[in-house]
């Protein structure tokens, strides 16, 4: 049966932080997840995201489906310099609510190309607000020691990640 | 120059650091890939909404009721 192990968790304090960075990922499960509660100062619903591994700016593949409640879109992206197409919420949205993220991450420490999953969904009172589902790959062999997350505008106090080691017991 | 939340997972050391300047160019690239992208996005939904007007007053002009039409494209 796979347990969660708890690695870290972090809360952004009274002065914001730009990016969230996870660093020196124990190499001891065989899959991570992070649970990301966001919320951005960028002056929209949403505030976008962005993803990389191991400070790395190149070799990123994603594939991004999501609805607005209004809307829907797709993005693809080859070959880019982070994984993006999620958000936290923005400062449009509704005081104190935060935008739910959850990265899964297998075989993180192994050598093939790293896959990951994201999904996101944002809250606020109103009929627009975003939900994603990303799929990427970077195309890296190397095992994944860092993940950083990086917001158009500074995460806002409160927000806060959580990174679980999951292993077989 | 806006700051990063480190989380040494080994140590449980955590530090607020400058962000370098390749990092502050990466997050404005990113920003503007970004709004680039919804840009786009959004003129399609107009284009499509526009062609859909547009064929649904050539159906009114044509004859055909409002239920009619809604009937034939919802």
């Amino acid at each position: 049966m796979a347990t969660h192990n708890l690695i870290q968790t972090v809360t952004v304090g009274a002065g914001g932080a730009a990016s969230v960075e996870f660093t020196s990922i124990p190499q001891t499960y065989t899959d991570l997840l992070i649970l990301y509660s966001l919320r951005g100062s960028q002056a929209q619903v949403y505030t976008q995201a962005s993803l990389t591994f191991n400070a790395s700016s190149t070799g990123y593949y994603w594939k991004m489906l999501q609805g607005t409640g209004t809307s829907i879109g797709n993005q693809a992206v080859t070959n880019g310099s982070s994984i993006g197409g999620f958000n936290g919420t923005g400062s449009s949205a509704t005081a104190n609510t935060f935008g739910n993220l959850r990265l899964y991450i297998p075989n993180y420490a192994g050598s093939q190309f790293k896959s990951c999953s994201i999904n996101d969904v944002l809250e606020t009172n109103a009929s627009t607000t975003y939900m994603s589902l990303v799929a990427a790959v970077w195309t890296n062999t190397n095992a994944i020691t860092t993940i950083t997350i990086t917001g158009a505008n500074n995460w806002v106090q409160h927000s806060s990640a959580s990174l679980y080691g999951i292993k077989n017991t | 120059m806006p700051t990063k939340l480190v989380i040494n997972c080994s140590t449980g050391e955590r530090a607020e650091v400058e962000m370098t300047a390749e990092e502050v160019a990466q997050q404005e690239a990113d920003a503007s890939a970004f709004a680039e992208q919804e840009a786009a996005q959004q003129a399609e939904l107009n284009a499509t909404a526009a062609a859909k007007a547009s064929a649904q007053a050539k159906l009114r002009a044509l004859g055909l009721s409002d239920a009619e039409i809604e009937a034939l494209v919802g």
